[in-house]
Formats: C-alpha cells, structure tokens, sequence
C-alpha cells in the first residue's frame, strides 16, 4: 500500500442511505465505502485513477436523527408527454409540484467523525504522464490546503462534509469508549458496479474498536 | 457570460420575529427543532425554494431564468421543451443513446433554467434530460440559540360546514418562535459553474435573492423574516485557497447579553477575524 492517504472527514450530519430503505430513508450506521469513495473524487480524480478504500474508523458514537420534508414524486407517463408533444402544447403534461408532494422522513446520523484509508490504481485510461506519485501528491496539496473540486459531503448534498489531511506521521485520533469492542453491523453497500449495468456488491461489515476493514473489491466476501 | 472562476462559500444569518420559519410536518407544524440542542432548524430546499420564488418574481418571463421546480410547475413538459427546442423523439427513461444529443438537452435545460444551473436537477423523469449537479450547495440552518416555540390558540369567527353553525366559531393553533437568528453555510463550486453555465451574473443574482427572499415571502406563518447578514469568502482560485470550515470558523456571532433572551437582531453580536483570513481568500460583505 505504497500509495495511501488518510483523510478526516466530519460533520453535523449525514445520510448514507440503505437502499432497502430508500423511501423514507434510513441511514446506515456508518459511513460506506462508496460514499468515502465519492468525498475523495470530489476532492481529487481523473479518468486515469480509480480510489479503493481500505479501512473506515469511526470516531464518534453513532446517533440517530428523524427528518421530514416535503419532497416531489415525479411520474407523468410518458404517452401522455409524447401526445403533449405532438399537440405542441403543455397542457396535457400537467404536474404541479403541490400536487406531487410527498413528506418522507430521513433518519439520518448526528455529529459524525470518520477516518478514511484508501490508495488508488491506475485505470486502463491511464496515459504515459499518469504517474501514481502525481496523483497522490495533487490529492495531499489539495486535501492539505482544504481545496477541492466541490464541496465534498456526508451522503447527500444538504450536509456537507468538512475534510482535513491527515498526514503521513499523525497519529490516528481515538474513537470514542462506546465503539470499543466489536460489532456487527451486516451487510452493508461496497460499491456500485458501474461496468456491469450498476450492480450494487455488498460486504459483511464489522467493527472493531471503531475501524472497519473493507475487502478488495474483487475478494470472495464480496456478494454483487 | 462566462462561468464564473472563483470558489465561494457564505454565511447567511437571517432571523424571525414572532414567526415560523420552517414547519416541521413530523411535529404538527411544530418549527423544526434539533432534539439534542433546542436548536432551530431551517431545512436547505426550504431556503432554496425561497431563492427559486424570489428569482420567479424579478425575472418574471425573461429568457434564461426560468424556473424548473416552480410552484405550479410542470416538470416533464418542461423536459418536453427541451426535446422539442432540440427536435427529439423521447424515449421513454432512457437518455438518447448518442451522447451529443443528450448533452445538448442537458445544455438547453441549463441555459434555460436559473434553478438548473444554480442547484442542479435530477431529470430522470420518463422524459429523460439527465441529471446536472449544480455549483450551489446549501446545509441546514440552525440557530445560534436554543429556540422556545409557542403555541397560540387563535378563534375564527366563523365556521366551515353548515352542520357546525350552531358553534358559531372554530379554534385553531400558531406555531411561532419569538425570536430566532439563524446561520445557514452554503458552498458554491466553480468545476461545477463550468459545466452548467453559472456565470457572474448569476452568482448577482443569488446574492440578490439571498439578501431579499424574505421580503418576498409574507404570510400569516412566518411573522418578521429578514436576512440580517450575506458575508462571502472568495477564494482567488477555483479550487479554493482554503478549508471551508476553517473560514467558518472566522465569524462567530454571540449573545451581547447571555442573562436576557434575544428578541431582537440588536441582542446578537457578529464577530469577524478579518486578520486571521488566510491568504488568497477575500471576504465581501453583501449585507
């Protein structure tokens, strides 16, 4: 693991979705490689990389919180647009937003402290300049500096993710006593497999004293 | 106009008198309240639909501000617009299979819509326009302090059915907060603003509707809102110069008095390091 970072990632909340729980949704308990995965690209990617992660610490104790809004639920069949379509007119495409609202609640997590291991491979895109100290350097001047390509955040877009380098020769900060020990916490989402038409793979999460190891993505526990 | 090249990110201080900000529908339209702090809590789309109604009402009709989740909207036969103005045949969830043409619907959509090209859209309806990540991102408000949400008893001289007029009139309940000021953080990314088209004017324009939302925004419910204050880091590069949380950090706003609660904008105190800005980064205060 030659090339690998370590970086902090905390906020007030967040939401990493179960898909299984994905109307009203509900988070899982801690934050999922996919998502660590997407805070990194939003810090630092090019075609010519892909990041894994390696290990996820929690710090904080998980904590739930309930949200309700007022959402839209979009449907329109398509016949009735392509009639509108042809008539050249909107009225027969009708949908009001006070008319397709729905109120669907969020658990999400409170006050959360993550760690993130992870290195990158080289992609088959990679061209003869991609080399890998490269890439880890722009990704560490730009995690170091708090620069990044949008603003990173904690599973959805409304709660940003505050992110800081954590170097090299740091020490990593202590979880909290009630993580202590180990727990289970199922199966949880690894990755989305955006080669093979989306499949979602999943893998066994378990906790020990607050760090998660996550499997190679092409390991046996791996399940798409 | 070009889109703009500069990271932002800004702090919104806004507060209410004796009003609801933001129902929370899970607590009988109770003001949202953090359950651990007391705080007061505004939702981010609740603001957001505030800056789409306040863009709505200045541009009124004019080319390229229309807004995509308007109230009385029509979603899909705006997508329908979109593939007309680009003569395509839609097909049903799918985007078209050649990539070209399915930009350029993502493109019309930007171009024409302020809402699309500020916050992004998921246009993944039957008419299928793709999905755009707008540059402006917004987290919940909270308030600086615990909130007290009342609860008033009002009557109506009045009754709705006829069966009830013997009762000659009806109770109903109000929500409100005495006072609240609240802080909202918002983060607007130039990699994004260059690929929907954000421009200079644009990013005016959120300002402007940043600062008069609210006067737009009366009714019964709300009471007094006002925004107090937009203050804005700019960093001098797109990727940005600095920690977003860090430059947070530099405003803290605090009680003059902590023995009397705040009933007024005047008891609250805003404090900004300008000497500790870090380098690259400049602060504009917009109000």
């Amino acid at each position: 693991m030659a090339y690998g970072i370590r970086l902090r990632v905390w906020g007030d909340r967040a939401c990493f979705t179960r898909p299984e729980l994905k109307v009203e949704r509900v988070s899982y308990d801690v934050i999922t490689p996919s998502a660590a995965r997407g805070i990194l690209e939003a810090i630092h990617w090019k075609p010519a990389i892909r990041w894994r992660i390696d290990r996820l610490h929690v710090l904080k104790p998980i904590r739930f919180e309930s949200i309700r809004r007022n959402e839209v639920e979009e449907k329109l069949s398509a016949s009735n647009v392509a009639k509108a379509m042809k008539a050249g007119s909107t009225r027969a495409a009708k949908l009001y937003v006070e008319d397709i609202r729905q109120q669907r609640a969020a658990t999400v997590l409170r006050d959360v402290d993550y760690v993130i291991e992870a290195h990158f491979d080289l992609t088959a895109r990679a061209t003869e300049d991609d080399n890998a100290g490269k890439h880890l350097d722009m990704f560490n001047r730009r995690a170091r500096q708090g620069q990044c390509f949008h603003m990173p955040c904690l599973g959805t877009r409304e709660f940003p993710a505050s992110f800081a380098l954590l170097e090299q020769d740091a020490p990593l900060p202590a979880p909290a006593d009630e993580l202590a020990g180990e727990r289970d916490l199922g199966w949880m989402l690894l990755d989305i497999d955006h080669a093979h038409g989306m499949t979602p793979r999943f893998f066994r999460a378990r906790m020990h004293h607050g760090a998660i190891d996550v499997p190679p993505w092409d390991s046996e526990e791996v399940r798409a | 106009m070009g889109a703009i090249t500069n990271r932002y990110e800004f702090v919104l201080l806004f507060d209410v008198i004796k009003g609801n900000p933001n129902g929370d529908p899970d607590a009988g339209n109770l003001p949202r309240l953090d359950p651990e702090t007391n705080q007061g809590l505004v939702s981010d789309v609740s603001l957001k639909r505030k800056v789409r109604n306040y863009v709505e009402l200045e541009k009124g009709s004019e080319t390229g501000f229309a807004i995509y989740m308007a109230e009385k909207a029509i979603l899909n036969a705006q997508h329908a617009k979109a593939y007309k103005a680009e003569n395509l045949e839609s097909v049903a969830k799918k985007l078209p299979k050649e990539k070209e043409k399915a930009d350029a619907l993502t493109r019309w959509m930007c171009a024409n819509f302020f809402d699309v090209r500020c916050f992004g859209a998921v246009m993944t309806t039957e008419v299928n326009c793709g999905q755009v990540r707008g540059p402006v991102q917004m987290g919940f408000a909270s308030s600086i302090d615990p909130i007290v949400p009342l609860e008033a008893s009002i009557t109506r001289m009045a009754v709705t059915n006829e069966k009830d007029a013997e009762k000659e009139r009806t109770m109903g309940r109000k929500h409100l907060v005495p006072y609240g000021l609240y802080r909202a953080h918002g983060f607007i990314s130039a990699k994004l603003a260059e690929r929907t088209g954000f421009s200079g004017e644009d990013l005016e324009l959120l300002w402007r509707s940043l600062t008069n939302m609210f006067e737009h925004d009366r009714s019964a419910a709300r009471g007094e809102m006002a925004t107090r204050k937009l203050l804005v880091f700019k960093h001098s590069s797109a990727l940005g110069n600095a920690p977003a949380h860090r430059l947070f950090d530099l405003i803290h706003v605090r009680r003059r008095n902590a023995e009397a609660p705040a009933r007024q904008y005047a008891d609250y105190v805003v404090d900004i390091a300008h000497d500790k800005l870090p380098e690259g980064v400049s602060l504009e205060e917009k109000l």
